[in-house]
């Protein structure tokens, strides 16, 4: 049907850049020991080694400090580990009480609504109809017993950035906590813990081209946290279990590979999908901010249609994108995110993610609409919601 | 590659059959809601004397299931009697199909409901349909074997999902055996309200989940 797949669902997953094998590969046939102490035999320093350059060079990019950051299997892991070992470390000394935007993704969500059952009382902060966090709200909702506010940097589908910056600094004059989950931001949006008072930052590699399965979790210097997953001594007894060091080094190959440029040539591509689905297909509406979205994702609702409908005409055209319709989605429900922006049923089934990365083209975007144009119209040709104007 | 669909039910997505909308239709039966994910709308030209289904058209606003069901259902439709169209099953559609994933069995039914309520339309502007039932127990129970429980692809009673069941002053009470974190909880419960609501004399739908 067509010799090319056209992949446009980036945040989801990255296909993996060949220099990130070629960096990942001497630990797996050469220096594959286990990071040892100072007085292990060699292989074992020299992997030590490559663990700590891979460790620095991450955390630098964050303008953090090497002991601050400790390797995980991902993003939800890091945010598991932040929210239960914050709250664990915290619930006697200063209360049971955490604050959460509705929208986030699910391993806050529902590391939230599991701490819930546990008896903690769980805000979910309110957003606005581009997905922005209520800060007003937010303001009123911390208590005393406040131990931790959890709030992404952007949104996982439809890309809205937060005012980290103004969320970062009403935590810090009420004196809680903040985590934040940069997954879908880091390299791409910068963030430096100098000049902004976060505790603490989940990033991951796989949305930047590196390997699936690896992720850290930057924690300021003096963050309580107490250790959930118990086992060995490892990353500084604050994550047990042997580390991926293959994966370190590859997560690190990657987030030096990332550019300004290729941030521009992202945000190039979001525009240009948004400006031509707005003009050339009616009935759609934008999902999240016009500006203040990350460079790799556009979201549109394409009105009157189904999204499942729309990814498997696409998909067999040659195109992956991925829905926030309940159809296509594991839980059968629709998309938390459309809902918490105040988006309905309808608006969620109907709207269709893609991101972006750097194996994607202009010619891409333009193929990808051309397809879409010619779905639609048929879908709704065939739509009991659509009446021809 | 592989899509989750047989080819037969790809065919029928690609390329719906009797697609659109009957203007003077003699039978209309609308089901689902954008809220449920999906909706179908049938329409029926029916031969007064014979009852044979002269014509038969649908919409979709849905997902590939609900639109390759309703393809051929309305292909099995036509040419039968209204009696004999009642009667056709959706195990039997989805014979047709060459089967379907289970998680997807909700989207389908809905096509297959949607043809029964065209024909109910019809039979009720016909004058050959009786007095509306009180909604009791059962009527209920019956009414939730249509709701599925995307785990099994089978319905919520026949899974034994459905631990009791109340009806009072228009009230409907559905106690069901998963805790409300559940994956499918919610998926469940939007379905299972959206069904009993439809029934003429039900005013509420409580859903209680057991926890732990």
């Amino acid at each position: 049907m067509f010799d090319k797949i056209t992949y446009l669902d980036n945040a989801a997953s990255t296909r993996l850049d060949e220099r990130v094998l070629e960096a990942m590969k001497p630990y797996f046939f050469d220096t594959y020991a286990v990071a040892t102490s100072e007085f292990g035999y060699s292989m074992g320093l020299d992997a030590k080694e490559g663990l700590m350059v891979a460790r620095e060079s991450i955390a630098k990019t964050l303008g953090a400090s090497a002991e601050e950051l400790v390797f995980t299997s991902g993003e939800t892991e890091s945010s598991n580990m932040a929210i239960k070992g914050v709250t664990a470390a915290l619930r006697k000394k200063k209360g049971s009480h955490i604050i959460v935007s509705k929208i986030e993704d699910f391993p806050v969500l529902n590391t939230a609504k599991s701490l819930e059952r546990q008896g903690f009382k769980v805000d979910y902060l309110n957003v606005d109809n581009e997905g922005s966090a209520d800060l007003e709200q937010l303001g009123s909702l911390i208590t005393k017993e406040t131990a931790l506010v959890s709030i992404q940097h952007a949104n996982q589908e439809i890309g809205t950035l937060q005012n980290i910056k103004v969320i970062a600094d009403i935590c810090s004059e009420k004196d809680v906590l903040l985590h934040t989950d940069a997954t879908h931001t880091f390299t791409r949006v910068p963030l430096d813990v100098q000049k902004l008072p976060v505790d603490l930052v989940t990033i991951s590699a796989h949305t930047i081209h590196g390997p699936r399965g690896v992720g850290a979790l930057y924690i300021r210097e003096g963050t309580p946290l107490e250790k959930w997953m118990d086992g060995g001594y490892q990353e500084s007894n604050r994550r047990a279990g042997l580390e991926n060091i293959p994966a370190a080094v590859g997560f690190a190959k990657a987030v030096e590979l990332v550019t300004p440029e290729e941030n521009t040539r992202l945000a190039q591509m979001r525009d240009h999908t948004i400006s031509k689905a707005l003009e050339d297909i009616p009935h759609v509406t934008l999902n999240g901010s016009r500006t203040s979205r990350t460079p790799q994702n556009a979201n549109i609702t394409f009105h009157y249609v189904e999204g499942e409908s729309m990814t498997l005409h696409l998909d067999m055209r040659g195109f992956a994108v991925s829905t926030g319709s309940a159809c296509f989605s594991r839980s059968l429900e629709a998309s938390h995110v459309i809902l918490g922006i105040g988006g309905n049923h309808e608006r969620a089934h109907g709207s269709l993610r893609f991101t972006f990365g750097r194996y994607n083209t202009m010619e891409d975007v333009d193929a990808v609409l051309d397809a879409l144009k010619e779905i639609i119209e048929k879908l709704r040709e065939i739509s009991p919601l659509y009446v021809k104007k | 590659m592989k899509f989750p669909y047989t080819e037969k039910v790809l065919e029928h997505f690609r390329n719906p059959k009797n697609v659109g909308k009957l203007e003077d239709a003699d039978g209309k039966g609308l089901e689902g809601s954008p809220a449920c994910g999906d909706m179908v709308a049938v329409y029926l030209k029916v031969n007064p004397e014979t009852t044979v289904i002269d014509d038969i058209k649908f919409e979709s606003y849905g997902c590939a299931s609900n639109i390759a069901t309703a393809s051929i259902i309305t292909e099995m439709a036509k040419g039968k009697t209204i009696a004999e169209a009642k009667k056709i099953s959706w195990q039997e559609a989805t014979d047709e199909l060459g089967g379907l994933p289970p998680v997807k069995r909700h989207c389908s039914v809905l096509a297959v409901e949607g043809l029964r309520s065209a024909i109910r339309d019809y039979e009720e502007k016909h004058g050959l349909i009786s007095e509306q039932e009180p909604t009791t127990d059962e009527v209920v129970r019956n009414r939730l074997k249509h709701v599925m429980n995307p785990m099994a692809g089978l319905d919520i009673v026949r899974t034994e999902l459905v631990t009791k069941i109340e009806v009072k002053d228009g009230v409907v009470r559905v106690v069901l055996d998963l805790p409300s974190s559940h994956q499918f909880a919610n998926a469940i419960k939007e379905d299972l309200v959206e069904k009993l609501e439809a029934l003429w004399d039900v005013k509420e739908v409580k859903v209680v989940f057991t926890e732990g």
